[in-house]
């Protein structure tokens, strides 16, 4: 009998959800099958038995979160092995009478195996009652002080933004807060409609149109944390080049002719992706992270793509893009936002970027400001291509342009290191050939 | 007023109390004709003579045996352990005879006697001889336990330790032997056992200390006052009776307490401490209570080590910003 616990399936993954079962209880499982699939914070895995035997035990079903090293199942030697200890931690269930859910009758001497884990599921229950797993939102990081002075001051202390450590609602934070109320600043309050949570829709009807508090997936939970920790703590600045795209649009035309027998086809993103690697090499100063009060230079070019799913949005990385030949980097980013679409991307596959490009040319629109996606130092937004009446030698013409806009975590880069960064990117992509010199 | 040294302090009290009280008297190693390893008995042999002033064996356990025989009949004597480390060879008198007696046997003697030992490192003694284990003793009811930092509250304190009549253990410390201070003149004041000062007013953190690290707290303290930061020091004095409520009013002033110990981290005095900070002042915290401990080895006796190994006012200063630091206040 061996427990399966809760794996570290990434570097940033506390828990995880139990996506689904593929192997019932009973079901023979053999080394390398497929037991379970399981959402981590970045995306859908599965997880192989490591032994042979049979599935005896499922402890958490499916859609259910468990932080790692919990156990969530047992494989056996035989289908009807009975799990002797399934409660987390090693606690010795058999050794614990006060739990006061266990019989104070013995079991009669002749059923032991009944017996046995009619006591660790009771042992396994209390501990649940003593020490619950966290979930749903956290609770913010609140000094007790700062909770007693909020209760004084009439303050909603989760409205309040903690300066402390991890963000720690301190005696500070309450007293500026209170003082912006007494100031008349804006208030305090959220908007009614931001408050879906309570169940208690306005007005005593349910008319089907009231507000509703919707299930939050790991990924919406990790974006929601990670986006506000980037424009909390980076400081975004912005710069902004509108490219005359007439060249590209040939050499796009020109390259894919070239590739028609292969079946691949180079989009407008995948020529700006391997231009943003080649700029990235020549300007390296922009290929780096500031993390924790240190500054990294990156050997490697990787280049994220941002890519638009279902359950919200994930940057799958292509590394050492500026070493990709085009039509690899267009066929590798179809492959990775297919599976990014089917939640099966891998960790390491979202790992390790060290700048990105996000899209949104296809919905028309005209430029955007993207959010910095930590700990790159830039990320570039790229919108539609459009005709624009453009001046050229002093005549109006009509030329397809697109607009770029570069956000830079100005910690690690500073404007001119940024603005000379874009000049020669929008130089490359105006002289496309460049893009594979 | 006169300033004098902790030694100082401590001397003229053991013979102004052996005058005041022929009960007084004195036992200890090299206490009599060496006048005492570091010298707090200097002169008193001469003027007191053998009877008063014994000069023992190196037996600890042996004449601690004896001091407490004579308390329980009715002699108020006064015992020097050359340091706290050797009391360890005593403790079983210490801890199941002395601490013990009045309890077990109804009430019917009590046992007042004082054990006077030197604690601390920072002397290059070495691993054996630079303990700081007053732990032991705080941990044990029917024992009283003093830690004074200043001339004059070591010579108000062992007054008091002296004239109570149950066992007290007055923990001096070797690098405060030579600390100056302020004594009036004809002082007879007689602390109150069991009662903490506020050496010092403040209002942005509470730092906690008592013996060497009380006098160390006053040097942060002052120096952070330079740079605007208003610390309030609160000396401890007594390890037992532990003065809770001095300690939980200023940290419900400050909202944030630093501790500095001169002992080890793990089961030491600070984590009584910080213990009863939470116990009394948890609606008053405003960030986690830090402890500035020594290192967690036997004493090196390398001099770089050893200084390393002990709290500074570097390290306590650290704690003291960061603390501040995590309740908003940005500074250095």
């Amino acid at each position: 009998m061996s427990e399966i616990y809760m794996p570290r399936l990434s570097d940033t993954m506390e828990e995880g959800v139990i996506s689904s079962w593929v192997k019932k209880v009973g079901d023979k499982v053999t080394t390398g099958d497929v037991l379970v699939e399981i959402e981590t914070d970045k995306a859908v895995m599965e997880y192989e038995a490591y032994e042979d035997g049979y599935l005896v035990k499922q402890s958490v079903g499916e859609g259910e979160t468990v932080p790692i090293g919990a156990v969530i199942g047992a494989i056996g030697e035989s289908p009807d092995a009975v799990p002797a200890d399934s409660g987390n931690g090693g606690a010795q269930p058999a050794a614990e009478p006060a739990t006061g859910a266990v019989d104070p009758q013995p079991e009669p001497a002749a059923e032991p195996a009944a017996g046995i884990p009619r006591q660790a599921q009771a042992a396994e229950e209390a501990e649940e009652a003593e020490a619950p797993a966290p979930e749903g939102p956290a609770r913010p990081r609140t000094s007790p002080l700062a909770r007693r002075l909020a209760k004084e001051y009439g303050l909603d202390i989760e409205t309040i933004t903690g300066s402390g450590p991890k963000g720690r609602v301190v005696r500070a934070d309450i007293e500026a807060a209170a003082k912006q109320r007494q100031e008349g600043a804006p208030a305090q309050e959220p908007a009614p409609a931001a408050q879906p949570s309570a169940g208690a829709p306005q007005g005593a009807f349910d008319d089907g149109r009231a507000s509703e508090e919707l299930t939050v997936s790991n990924v919406r939970k990790v974006i929601a944390r990670r986006l506000t920790q980037s424009k909390q703590e980076v400081p975004h600045f912005y710069l902004r080049r509108t490219i005359d795209a007439e060249a590209l649009k040939a050499f796009r035309a020109q390259i894919n002719e070239q590739l028609e027998s292969t079946g691949v086809k180079v989009s407008f993103n995948d020529l700006i992706v391997k231009a943003a690697a080649t700029t990235l090499r020549l300007h390296p100063a922009v290929n780096r992270s500031w993390i924790d009060d240190k500054l990294l230079q990156h050997g490697r070019v990787n280049v994220g793509v941002a890519v638009a799913v279902d359950a919200g949005l994930v940057v799958p990385v292509l590394h050492d893009t500026d070493k990709l030949p085009l039509s690899e980097i267009a066929t590798k980013s179809r492959e990775l936002a297919g599976r990014a679409r089917e939640g099966k991307l891998k960790p390491q596959e979202m790992s390790g970027g060290t700048f990105s490009v996000s899209n949104l040319g296809m919905f028309g629109i005209d430029s955007f400001s993207a959010v910095i996606n930590p700990p790159e130092a830039a990320i570039l937004a790229v919108g539609a291509m459009q005709q624009q009446p453009v001046v050229r030698d002093g005549e109006v013409v009509a030329r397809n342009t697109i607009a770029l806009e570069l956000s830079v975590d100005h910690r690690a880069v500073d404007g001119a290191v940024g603005a000379a960064f874009l000049k020669e990117l929008a130089e490359i992509l105006e002289s496309p050939m460049r893009i594979i010199l | 007023m006169s300033v004098i040294t902790y030694r100082q302090a401590l001397r003229d009290t053991l013979r102004a109390e052996m005058h005041r009280d022929e009960n007084v008297f004195l036992m200890g190693e090299e206490i009599g004709v060496f006048e005492g390893s570091y010298k707090i008995t200097e002169g008193l042999l001469k003027e007191f003579g053998e009877r008063r002033v014994r000069d023992t064996p190196i037996a600890e356990e042996g004449f601690v045996g004896a001091a407490i025989g004579a308390a329980m009949l009715g002699l108020r004597p006064v015992v020097e352990i050359m340091t706290i480390n050797f009391s360890l060879i005593a403790i079983d008198q210490i801890i199941n005879h002395a601490a013990k007696i009045y309890g077990m046997f109804g009430g019917q003697t009590s046992v007042p006697m004082v054990i006077r030992t030197p604690g601390g490192g920072g002397q290059q003694l070495g691993a054996t001889h630079s303990q700081n284990i007053e732990l032991f003793y705080s941990f044990v009811p029917g024992l009283k336990v003093l830690a004074p930092s200043t001339p004059a509250e070591a010579a108000a304190m062992l007054r008091a330790a002296i004239r109570d009549d149950d066992p007290v253990l007055f923990l001096e410390n070797l690098g405060l032997y030579n600390s100056k201070g302020e004594v009036p003149e004809g002082d007879e004041t007689v602390a109150e056992i069991g009662r903490a000062a506020v050496t010092r007013e403040g209002t942005d953190i509470t730092l906690i200390g008592y013996s060497r690290m009380a006098m160390v707290a006053g040097q942060v303290a002052e120096a952070l006052a330079a740079e605007g930061i208003s610390v309030e020091v609160v000396d401890l004095r007594s390890l037992r009776p532990l003065d809770r409520q001095t300690i939980v009013e200023s940290v419900c002033k400050t909202g944030s307490a630093v501790i500095a110990e001169d002992d080890w981290l793990t089961y030491g005095i600070g984590a009584e401490i910080a213990a009863s900070i939470q116990e009394g002042a948890f609606d008053y915290l405003d960030a986690p209570v830090r402890r500035v401990a020594m290192a967690e080895v036997p004493m090196p006796y390398a001099k770089p080590l050893e200084s390393a190994a002990l709290p500074s006012v570097e390290s306590i200063t650290t704690a003291v910003k960061e603390t501040l630091n995590a309740v908003g206040r940005r500074v250095g």
